[in-house]
């Protein structure tokens, strides 16, 4: 299998799809000639021509709008938001439009559109290129929303999303585009090339949604993350020496619900992950499933390891990010318990 | 500095409110047939006096004159007439049956019933409208059954919806209407977006977008005029100003723009503006765009103007904000009389036959309600299973729908 950077494995799914359905078109700012300005869609538009892969206007709602246009007459619109910080403009044609356009047409008319955004921070991006706005999906009927930690995944959830018959929100880490991050911004990172889930198979490859991946077992308690807090998860693990099972939840909507149940059941103690602000954040869902389902197994009280309920700051952002020793500080506490 | 006089702030104003009488002396109006009717391959840069100016073709003798005229025959015509008289017969047996308390809602067109008849005219089969609220004659000229419309009023077991939408968002995509939204301006882009896709396939069919003069405000609007001018998308972009958005008037959202027609010249999308109680010129207008459209030379936008003769809906008094007689001065007549006194004129139609037309329509109007009301209204009959409320938010049930489903004992 090839060693990829997940920018290659999200271009590699485009053209490997585009390849098999004519029916996939792929817009959005700088998208086209020029391929992206994180280059996930470099090549596209010389290979399939510039009906299939096009520039499209500084317009998320345009964007948005145009594409639930598209896949209503028939076409698969994989469609990108440069940051998912700018999504909000498009949220209208998202919530409103997209998400319920099978529901309130009793299935006339659907959506099947895949809406990828680069997502979350690390990058010294401040409050308008740092968000993870996922809750804002999940808490959508009508939308799946996805999150892959690594390259591998990400082609196959890439892949996945494009079969879907139904609109996906397909959120990118960006801190993950190159190395798996983390959390230690002082230390250079490694190169997906050098790293196990870098390997990425060729030709097509699908990643089912709804599947949580064990990235490392473990029996003294659980750490439910996903996207870039998976690294910083497994590196917090190693660190603290607790032997502690690592979920990638990968699927946040539809979520793997057996697979949380199962490992906080063995384990008994649970933390929670996640770089987006705490409150109503997705770990507030993910916390309220295991004390239902796994209240009498629990040994301690559930811990969230989060964003501060503060915009995404420039100069304190790694006192913000919610980094390896504040998982560990969540780790002791449910140990000690 | 101390010269400097204090700002203050524009809000615009009606010209007349409540007890006043109702004045449209600045209303400009063009004559019937005045307008020039430029080739569809216009330069859009040659035709911008369209945007400023209104096409008639039926002038007050009910003669149909100029360059937009004689594009219908009798037949047509009489069809047409038909189709308005059905829609105003329609409305008016559902505003009664909201107010008997069979349904929640309900929203008519008195006044306006030209602009979505004329306009299902000029388009093909497979050609899709994205309409608002307030154009079911686009269904009604397409033949699409009574009854399924006002089992989607009744929120019964004959709609194909499962009673999920508001009444009168109807959806058809067998006869070119697209699902409803309830959020304005929201599906002028995806007309656009639809229209683009017809030709990345390379296929002939074009689309029609809807919006009425308060929406356009929405950015929606102008997302969609930039992308129908940069990808000269297939599509007619049709504003119908009927003066008023709920209690708003036009002014609000106009600014001070001149027309809506005006709004596509900065993008350099031919416009058209046109008398919108004129069956004729509606019909004669869309025609030019659509063929515009399917000759692949770009979208057009055309503003309808026209009179909003009721009510916005059920939920809506008038009377608290405009003159209640306004309706009774709008200028530009009423759309059934003038066509009918077209026909009329031309020897094409008569008076008995106009009587008995009527009650013709009133008759299948209401075999059709009957119909309709076996199945059931929103609050007797048969109505769709609560565990609908559970289908199609996704193509496949996930777990956790089908769990709070069982939990909900449906």
């Amino acid at each position: 299998m090839p060693n990829m950077t997940m920018i290659e494995a999200v271009r590699d799914a485009h053209d490997v799809m585009m390849e098999r359905d004519g029916d996939i078109v792929v817009y959005g700012q700088d998208v086209g000639y020029f391929g992206g300005v994180f280059r996930c869609t470099a090549g596209l538009q010389e290979k399939y021509g510039s009906n299939r892969c096009f520039d499209a206007p500084i317009s998320e709602l345009g964007i948005v709008g145009s594409a639930i246009g598209m896949a209503t007459y028939g076409l698969k619109p994989c469609i990108e938001i440069q940051f998912a910080d700018y999504m909000y403009p498009a949220y209208d044609q998202i919530v409103s439009e997209a998400a319920r356009m099978r529901y309130r047409s009793g299935g006339e008319f659907t959506c099947p559109m895949v809406i990828r955004m680069p997502t979350g921070g690390g990058i010294y991006g401040a409050q308008t290129h740092s968000q993870s706005p996922e809750a804002l999906f999940t808490h959508v009927a009508g939308l799946k929303t996805v999150m892959p930690s690594n390259p591998a995944d990400a082609k196959g959830l890439l892949t996945a999303a494009m079969e879907d018959p139904d609109p996906v929100i397909f959120l990118e880490p960006k801190r993950l585009y190159n190395g798996p991050f983390d959390g230690h911004h002082d230390k250079p990172i490694v190169p997906w090339k050098k790293h196990a889930l870098g390997e990425v198979p060729e030709g097509y490859h699908k990643v089912d949604f709804g599947k949580a991946a064990v990235r490392r077992e473990g029996s003294a308690a659980t750490i439910l993350a996903y996207g870039t807090m998976v690294h910083v998860a497994l590196e917090a693990v190693q660190s603290s020496g607790i032997d502690a099972e690592v979920i990638d939840l990968r699927s946040l909507l539809p979520l793997d619900k057996d697979a949380i149940v199962r490992s906080v059941s063995k384990t008994g103690r649970c933390v929670i992950v996640h770089e987006a602000t705490l409150t109503n954040g997705f770990g507030a869902e993910l916390a309220s499933i295991v004390q239902k389902e796994c209240f009498y197994q629990l040994e301690a009280p559930i811990q969230r390891v989060a964003g501060w309920d503060t915009p995404y700051p420039h100069a304190s952002e790694w006192d913000y990010f919610p980094g390896p020793d504040r998982v560990v500080t969540a780790l002791n506490t449910v140990m000690e318990a | 500095m101390a010269d400097t006089p204090s700002l203050n702030l524009h809000v615009p104003e009606p010209e007349v409110r409540p007890g006043d009488t109702p004045d449209f002396s600045s209303f400009e109006i063009p004559r019937a047939g005045e307008v020039r009717c430029p080739e569809i391959d216009a330069d859009p840069e040659d035709i911008r006096d369209l945007a400023f100016s209104i096409i008639r073709v039926l002038n007050k003798q009910g003669k149909a004159v100029g360059p937009w005229a004689d594009m219908l025959s009798d037949d047509d015509l009489r069809a047409g007439l038909s189709h308005m008289m059905t829609l105003r017969t329609f409305d008016a047996r559902m505003m009664v049956a909201q107010r008997q308390g069979k349904t929640s809602f309900y929203m008519q067109h008195l006044g306006e019933e030209a602009v979505s008849c004329a306009f299902r005219k000029a388009l093909e089969p497979g050609d899709m409208n994205f309409p608002t609220y307030r154009q079911a004659g686009l269904l009604i000229a397409n033949d699409f059954p009574l009854t399924q419309m006002m089992n989607q009023i009744y929120s019964n077991d004959g709609d194909s919806a499962r009673g999920r939408q508001l009444p009168v968002f109807y959806s058809s995509k067998e006869h070119g209407f697209f699902s409803i939204s309830g959020n304005l301006a929201t599906q002028y882009i995806q007309a656009v977006g639809w229209s683009m896709a017809s030709a990345i396939k390379g296929d002939t069919k074009i689309a029609a977008a809807w919006i009425g003069d308060g929406s356009t405000a929405e950015s929606d609007f102008h997302a969609s005029l930039v992308f129908a001018s940069t990808y000269k998308a297939p599509v007619v972009l049709n504003v119908v100003n009927n003066q008023w958005a709920i209690s708003t008037f036009q002014g609000i959202a106009k600014g001070g723009s001149g027309t809506f027609a005006a709004r596509g010249l900065g993008f350099g999308i031919p416009a058209l503006r046109v008398d919108g109680n004129d069956y004729l010129a509606v019909y004669a207008a869309a025609k030019w765009a659509a063929d515009r459209a399917r000759a692949n030379l770009g979208p057009t936008i055309i503003e309808y103007v026209t009179y909003r003769a009721a009510g916005h809906s059920t939920s809506d008094d008038p009377s608290a904000y405009r003159p209640k007689d306004e309706k009774d001065a709008w200028p530009l007549g009423d759309p059934v009389d003038r066509l009918k006194a077209h026909l009329i004129g031309k020897g094409a139609w008569s008076e008995e036959r106009h009587t008995q037309a009527e009650a013709e329509i009133l008759v299948m109007v209401e075999e059709a309600q009957k119909e309709s009301e076996a199945i059931g209204t929103l609050l007797t009959g048969t109505l769709p299973s609560p565990s609908d409320m559970f289908r199609d938010v996704f193509a496949e049930m996930p777990p956790h729908l089908v769990e709070q489903r069982q939990e909900a004992g449906v």
